[in-house]
């Protein structure tokens, strides 16, 4: 079996093996439901349904695909640009703790300042701590997957520092939690009532932002042109250096305002469990989207659809809301081979 | 058309009617030709003529639409490269595909050893190595990583690769490519000699000089069609030329050269080159108005350093640049754009060009940011655009569309594009490493013909070719670098090709007093 390229991708290919990647996706989350002896065709009804079979279940849905879309955005940015950000979980805390240090009281603004602040000293402290990554790379040669992974971490043990310690809530009767910010520093809900909040439409402002800069900006040029081929872009006279620290900029920016986001929109106030892992989740988002930022935001909400459906799901069909992992997974592999299939043309000898 | 494998023994190797398709295009049309034992046969061809997917073909990495291959008798399994390698088919790629961080001897046995091998294989691998290193005429360190050989020593462990196989029949395609004229020589007594030990060879190249220096028979193709097979002896090379491109081929026009002012000079200048393989110490060179100053020599021997010290790519760490008389400061590959020097790669593929982004935005790279594309930070498409249209109608540029990836060009067509791309704008000082490598006649005589344009209006041109015969039709004046050094610049009526091929080997430099190179006048 060879792979061949193949010069115009035909609709029928563009369409058909995403199709295809779709139907393999659900054979084989269908025989695990199986295994797990429950119907596939039930289970996958609950899991639409549970991801937008109501008004609730699709706010619920938008909610959870916020931070993705900022964590994606961060991933498609930095992947774009081969700056591997393996650490967007960090710099998501690392806007959080930002939010909360400001946000608790210590600057006493109406919010319409407040909020931009709070969004800037968010996005300033999650670009610092991707930018030292960067710079170690680019000194001296040091490997950036390593060291954001590590961050990951160290940034974690920080916060949980802080919550123990000097942002420990001395209303949280011991729970290592942050104070509440003030009402100020709060975003506003999009419905009243309902847990959809303003950090939605931010996400979304980010997205046709980050669009803009990659497509139609010199600096989106000069971030394509090096990830593409870095020693033609230097030959072209593009510093890569800067274009790199740039990236790293912009990237961590984008997930700490993930986390300014979940604070200042959502929870309120600082917790361990701030984040469900959006930081590496934002890696499956990107990649499904092609890294391109509206797609991201389409992957974001796919994504977000199927956890917040399988939770609805494994609460009434008794099976593990893990089956939103393996799905969400699966799609990516098939979707990464329909990708490459459209793109080529298997010979079977 | 002549079959000549018709003979007691029977053919090596048979291709029958070979057609390939890919959509509309026929990349091969109904080939059919036989390469009998200890024969040399050059396929020749411009670029996209068919050769490189004929041999795909015959060595399986594609499957024909119809038409079979048959190697000592037996028909071969389509699309199987490991039925070809046990048959004896060996191929020495254009692009090689050597493993970078491993040594040359382990490249060697990649994919022969067993999974566990005990140190004795090893040895034995080294002995056949160095064995057929020897019978070859190829030499190479087989301790040396792969990462730090010039792409001249990369292609002779390819090529020792394919025999460390026990080829019987071997496939080179584009092998001079990269070579020297003498290389390039005693490659083809290297062939000839394992022809005559019953090594088949079939070579792909669209340089007749050396079709006609190295094979016996010549199956010329053109668009896909064999249009031509003849014996050596009974054709010429203009005959092989007409029936190459269908036409006659156009010679570029030199008018006496009319040399102004010093328009860049490196003055004493010390460099190390990347990775710190090459040193040149104490260099001085000038170029002048209205003049091709060609510099020969085997490649890796400081020309990509010279190359680099005026892409902007490598600072120099003693002397200077003077740019028009006024010494460079911060100098970077901007602000060699910014002094007017046009440059085109040694690697149009690592560096000329960035193959997975279009047309358009591949144009407009080294000018992205002056005013006519760019304003505060955006990017004018449409003034990319049409810069990339009228490049494209002006050199010449086979492509659907601006939209188009680079990366789906032939080589002849990106380097118009770079050649396009560096030209606009008449600049006054032309760097063009190797810049006819790899192109086909008719890409050749047309970059070609555009120095000695651009020479004529008055620029100082620096031409870095390892083709002699390429600095010695274009240049005005011709300097060889070897081991670092530069010789005297010579008037090109003064030159002889055995003074440049001893300068080439390294001989000369003292015993001409150019012990390094004195100033350049």
């Amino acid at each position: 079996m060879r792979l061949e390229p193949v010069a115009d991708a035909s609709p029928s290919r563009l369409v058909g093996y995403p199709a295809l990647a779709l139907a393999a996706t659900l054979a084989v989350t269908a025989s695990l439901v199986m295994i797990a002896g429950a119907d596939p065709l039930a289970v996958f009804g609950q899991v639409i349904k549970g991801a937008a079979g109501s008004q609730f279940a699709l706010l619920e849905t938008l909610t959870r695909a916020t931070p993705l879309i900022f964590t994606g955005l961060a991933i498609a940015v930095a992947f774009r640009a081969r700056l591997w950000n393996i650490g967007a979980e960090a710099q998501l805390y690392m806007g959080a703790v930002a939010t909360v240090l400001l946000g608790t009281g210590a600057l006493p603004l109406p919010a319409p300042i407040l909020i931009p602040i709070l969004m800037a000293a968010a996005m300033l402290a999650g670009a610092l701590l991707l930018l030292g990554p960067a710079l170690m790379k680019m000194r001296f040669g040091v490997d950036e997957v390593v060291t954001t992974l590590l961050l990951n971490f160290i940034v974690l043990l920080f916060v949980s520092y802080l919550l123990e310690g000097p942002l420990k809530d001395p209303m949280g009767m011991g729970w290592p939690q942050s104070p509440r910010v003030i009402a100020e520093a709060q975003l506003p809900r999009l419905i009243q009532g309902k847990r959809l909040h303003f950090g939605f439409v931010l996400a979304i402002a980010s997205a046709v932002i980050v669009w803009f800069i990659m497509a139609k900006t010199t600096l989106g040029y000069r971030m394509r042109a090096v990830g593409h081929n870095a020693q033609a872009a230097r030959f072209a006279g593009i510093p890569v250096n800067r274009v790199l620290a740039m990236t790293a900029l912009l990237s961590g920016g984008l997930a700490a305002l993930g986390g300014f986001s979940e604070v200042a929109g959502l929870k309120g106030n600082l917790t361990l469990d701030l984040s469900a892992g959006y930081g590496m989740t934002g890696i499956v988002v990107a990649m499904l989207a092609l890294l391109n930022p509206l797609g991201v935001v389409v992957s974001a909400i796919f994504v977000a659809g199927i956890f917040v459906g399988a939770d609805a799901m494994s609460r009434s069909a008794g099976v593990p809301s893990y089956i939103a992992d393996v799905m969400v997974a699966t799609a990516l592999l098939t979707m990464v081979a329909a990708i490459m299939l459209t793109r080529h043309r298997i010979r079977w000898r | 058309m002549g079959r000549q494998g018709k003979d007691e023994a029977g053919p090596v190797l048979r291709l029958s009617d070979i057609t390939k398709r890919f959509g509309a295009l026929a990349a091969n049309e109904a080939i059919s030709f036989d390469l009998a034992e200890g024969e040399v046969i050059a396929l020749l061809g411009e670029n996209g003529a068919g050769k490189t997917t004929l041999m795909n073909i015959l060595f399986g990495h594609y499957v024909a639409d119809s038409g079979e291959v048959e190697a000592f008798g037996r028909k071969l399994p389509p699309g199987d490269p490991k039925a070809a390698l046990s048959a004896g088919i060996g191929m020495v790629h254009q692009h090689f595909t050597l493993a970078e961080q491993m040594s040359v001897l382990d490249n060697i046995m990649l994919g022969t050893e067993p999974l566990l091998a005990f140190r004795s294989a090893r040895d034995a691998a080294a002995e056949k190595l160095a064995r057929l290193s020897a019978e070859s005429g190829l030499a190479v360190d087989p301790a040396a990583k792969v990462s730090a050989l010039t792409v001249g020593e990369r292609q002779r462990v390819e090529i020792l690769k394919a025999l460390y196989r026990d080829a019987r029949i071997l496939i080179l395609d584009e092998p001079t490519a990269v070579l020297t004229p003498t290389e390039a020589q005693s490659l083809f007594s290297t062939l000839r000699r394992l022809a005559e030990r019953g090594l088949s060879v079939i070579f792909i190249s669209h340089k007749l000089h050396e079709v006609i220096a190295a094979a016996s028979r010549v199956i010329v193709l053109r668009g896909g069609r064999v249009v031509g097979e003849r014996r050596i002896e009974e054709t010429s090379a203009a005959e092989l030329a007409s029936l190459m491109v269908g036409a006659d081929v156009p010679q570029p026009a030199l008018k006496p050269a009319a040399p102004g002012r010093n328009m860049l000079t490196l003055e004493h200048v010390t460099a190390q080159g990347p990775g710190g393989r090459i040193r040149v110490e104490h260099i001085s060179l000038s170029l002048h108005a209205g003049e091709i100053t060609g510099m020969a020599g085997v490649s890796g021997n400081g020309q990509s350093v010279i190359a680099g010290l005026i892409e902007g790519m490598i600072t120099p760490e003693q002397g200077r640049i003077l740019i028009d008389g006024a010494p460079v400061t911060r100098w970077t590959p901007k602000a060699a754009l910014a002094s007017g020097i046009a440059r085109i790669p040694e690697d149009r593929h690592a560096t000329g060009m960035i193959a997975d982004m279009n047309v358009t935005e591949n144009v407009i790279s080294e000018r992205h940011d002056e005013a006519r594309f760019s304003r505060s930070g955006l990017i004018n498409w449409r003034a990319a655009r049409d810069f990339a249209l009228k490049l494209i109608s002006a050199y010449d540029v086979k492509v659907p569309a601006p939209e188009t990836r680079v990366r789906l060009l032939s080589g002849g067509n990106m380097q118009k594009l770079i050649l396009g791309r560096a030209l606009d704008g008449a600049p006054q000082v032309i760097i063009a490493n190797q810049p006819t490598r790899g192109l086909d006649v008719g890409a050749v005589a047309y970059v070609q013909q555009r120095l000695a344009e651009a020479r004529d209006r008055g620029a100082a041109i620096l031409l870095i070719s390892e083709d002699l015969d390429e600095v010695l039709s274009l240049s005005d004046r011709v300097i060889v670098m070897s081991g670092g050094r530069l010789s005297r610049p010579m008037a090109r009526s003064d030159v002889s090709i055995a003074d440049v091929a001893a300068l080439m080997a390294g001989q000369g430099f003292e015993a001409r007093g150019l012990e390094r190179n004195a100033d350049a006048a």
